[in-house]
């Protein structure tokens, strides 16, 4: 595995592997240092990293993905003004280079206007699935030319953020069947939109309910259970997941409470701080997707989803047409022993191919 | 005794002792997606428990289940005036995934009601008809999307023309002013655009005061209402109100600042209740009946749509219009049936009289 790509992650220390037993250093030796080299050159590369949003419109994804990266990414319509809904769904991306100390970001965010808004719903997630699998067609074409890349663009959608409807019932059957095709091709997080039209208590019975269908229905949603690498990987992503799906509000409006400057929305009877826990569970949202959880993302993408879609491929490979640079394929690879979910997720494959069959 | 003093000025209360006694009797029916508090709008509309004992369905009953309509009766007194309320519930409405036709057993449902009174005011015992007639339908619009979707113009469409619609934002807590101003704006547009009729409240008299018309002209302003909904009472300071209480404030229900709760439960139930009967009788039933007895009347014939086609004569002769109801043609023949019947017995009666009484005469005479 390419050490660039097989960052550690930050929560877990460096476990040694189980074949060779730990050494005795006798004196400093500076291995430690790779550690820097590792940052200086991903500074120096950037990082990538695509996010799609799904769900109807006015709930808030525009206005979200702005607060999220604290820039107008988009310009968010206000309700009732805008175009009229599309009649079909569209893919609409945009990307942004940002920066902050140092640090690239490219961001791509795609955006999903006409999803679910029309009287007849069915297979409105095909174009995304498609656009998905797109993505990771490109990605393996590129990988399989002689003369290759030195980086490989990723274009690969790494997070769907996919918007609930605040109802406070359960989920919707179209949301069900979302969910349920996607969660294999990609990672999910689900959350809770306009979460300011619930009160406390509301919101609690909703995600409950909400656990409960997708525990019901085998949706397995980010962080999943199976690919936790170690205890405290399990101990941090346990708590998270008690609190999927987050309950969120999204402004991108600033107004002066208590003296301080705050991102909210106003009302007649109250302001509602995005930044504030008490009010919403943005920061959560936040700090799993961007402040501890981007690289996990990106290396499940990688080494799951991608890895899933290039078996698949790769057992069509009759089929698969042959581009510049053309390379004999080899027979699928097997299963990674290192990788516990992996197992299971070569089950998924199987599905899958059982299902396009 | 004052010559110009007829004294009929007391009728208005005449009529209403009359419909004190009477009762009064009215049927609302809630539509739109769920999860947008209607039963908590009703609820707090009618002071009334309604949906005590529902129970909202689980996401894997969710998957299968087809839109029904669900009846709820209940009698509410208030000074001394009993009003039976209907409540009307459609359950299942946009929530599959392909929602095409989903109104279909609504319309259904309303033109039965119209059959149903039109077949009672024409049958022979006409004492006791049961007005079970949607008089109002309270359409509830998501305040999450841009406007109408194209499933509200949908339905819209289908009923507009039988029942008097009131538009009405649910849950309008999640929007800020400049939000539901513009959400309003927005519908009121694609209303007209659709050419949606919705009920118009009536004018109010030339001789109001200004005050008055004030209101009214900013009451007619603010259609669609947006609504906020709660039986909940909350302690916001040192008064209990009735509201929805946050981290971040307190809405109250009854604040006219706060959302249309006021004005809604003011128009439909304060002043307008009368009103929303006499134009489904008026205009949207009368509009049902005219339909219907056009395809009644044999081509060529069209002019004399009358009350007389449902005659002896001419019902028997022509079929039905419209509805499927199976037992319908049947129950009128029966009907007319037993009114020849009780012509002809009616008939030899007064033969026999006539033959006993020229008997009669002749015996005097004899």
């Amino acid at each position: 595995m390419d050490p660039l790509r097989r960052s550690p992650s930050p929560c877990s220390p460096q476990a040694s592997s189980p074949e060779s037993p730990p050494c005795e250093m006798l004196g400093y030796v500076g291995i430690e240092a790779v550690l820097d080299q590792l940052k200086i050159k991903a500074m120096k590369m950037g990082f990538e990293f695509n996010i799609m949003v799904v769900g109807q419109s006015g709930l808030g994804k525009s206005t979200m993905v702005n607060t999220l990266f604290k820039s107008k990414m988009w310009k968010s319509t206000p309700p009732g003004l805008g175009g009229p809904t599309p009649q079909t769904l569209q893919l609409h991306s945009v990307t942004h280079v940002i920066e902050e100390n140092g640090v690239k970001l490219k961001l791509t965010v795609t955006d999903t206007p006409g999803f679910g808004d029309q009287i007849n719903n069915d297979k409105c997630w095909d174009p995304i699935l498609g656009y998905i699998n797109e993505k990771y067609e490109q990605y393996l074409q590129e990988e399989l030319l002689i003369t290759r890349q030195r980086h490989i663009p990723d274009s690969r959608v790494h997070c769907c953020v996919y918007f609930v409807p605040p109802t406070g019932h359960c989920l919707r059957p179209l949301d069900i069947e979302f969910l349920q095709r996607l969660c294999r091709t990609v990672n999910v997080v689900p959350v809770i939109a306009r979460a300011d039209s619930l009160t406390i208590e509301e919101r609690e019975a909703f995600r409950r309910r909400i656990q409960h269908n997708l525990k019901t229905h085998s949706i397995e949603v980010y962080p999943q259970k199976c690919f936790d690498e170690d205890v405290n990987d399990r101990i941090l992503n346990s708590r998270i997941r008690d609190r999927i799906p987050f309950a969120v509000v999204g402004a991108d409006r600033e107004h002066m409470v208590n003296g301080r400057c705050v991102l909210g929305r106003k009302t007649k009877w109250g302001i509602i701080e995005v930044e504030n826990m008490a009010h919403c569970e943005f920061p959560l949202l936040r700090d799993l997707l961007i402040r501890s959880h981007l690289q996990d993302l990106k290396d499940i993408t990688h080494n799951v989803h991608y890895e899933n879609y290039r078996v698949i491929r790769l057992n069509q490979s009759h089929v698969l047409p042959r581009g510049p640079g053309w390379v004999n394929l080899a027979p699928a690879p097997p299963c990674q022993p290192s990788s516990p979910g992996l197992t299971k997720v070569c089950r998924w494959a199987q599905d899958n191919s059982d299902e396009d069959s | 005794m004052d010559k110009e003093y007829v004294g009929f000025a007391a009728l208005p209360n005449q009529l209403h002792r009359k419909s004190v006694k009477k009762g009064f009797d009215f049927t609302l029916m809630v539509a739109g997606e769920s999860g947008l508090g209607k039963s908590t709008l009703i609820n707090s509309l009618f002071l009334t428990n309604l949906y005590e004992d529902r129970q909202v369905p689980e996401a894997s009953a969710r998957l299968t289940q087809t839109l029904t309509i669900e009846r709820r009766g209940v009698e509410i007194e208030e000074g001394g005036i009993k009003v039976k309320l209907t409540l009307v519930d459609t359950p299942g409405f946009g929530d599959s995934v392909d929602c095409s036709d989903c109104w279909l057993p609504v319309v259904r449902f309303i033109e039965e009601q119209f059959e149903q009174y039109l077949r009672d005011e024409s049958g022979l015992n006409r004492k006791n008809i049961q007005d079970s007639r949607v008089h109002c339908c309270l359409y509830f619009i998501s305040p999450f999307g841009r406007g109408l979707r194209p499933l509200d113009v949908a339905f819209l469409r289908a009923v507009h023309e039988k029942v008097n619609i009131i538009p009405v934002i649910g849950k309008a807590d999640a929007l800020m002013p400049k939000e539901t101003q513009a959400l309003k704006q927005k519908i009121r547009e694609q209303l007209k655009e659709e050419e949606i009729n919705i009920y118009q409240f009536p004018d109010c008299d030339s001789d109001e005061d200004e005050d008055f018309k004030r209101q009214d002209a900013e009451m007619k302003e603010s259609i669609p209402f947006a609504v906020v909904g709660s039986c909940e009472v909350v302690r916001d300071g040192t008064r209990p109100v009735r509201g929805r209480r946050y981290s971040w404030g307190t809405v109250e229900v009854e604040n006219p600042h706060h959302c249309d709760f006021l004005n809604l439960r003011r128009m439909l139930v304060q002043t307008h209740l009368q009103d929303l009967k006499e134009v489904t009788h008026d205009l949207l039933y009368e509009g049902y009946r005219a339909r219907c007895l056009q395809s009644l009347a044999r081509p060529g014939a069209r002019d004399r749509a009358s009350r007389s086609k449902l005659s002896r004569q001419s019902a028997t002769e022509i079929p039905l219009p419209m509805l499927p109801l199976a037992d319908t043609e049947k129950l009128i023949r029966e009907k007319d049936e037993e009114l020849r019947r009780m012509q002809e017995m009616l008939e030899k009666m007064q033969a026999q009289m006539q033959q006993s009484q020229a008997q009669g005469e002749q015996s005097d005479a004899l």
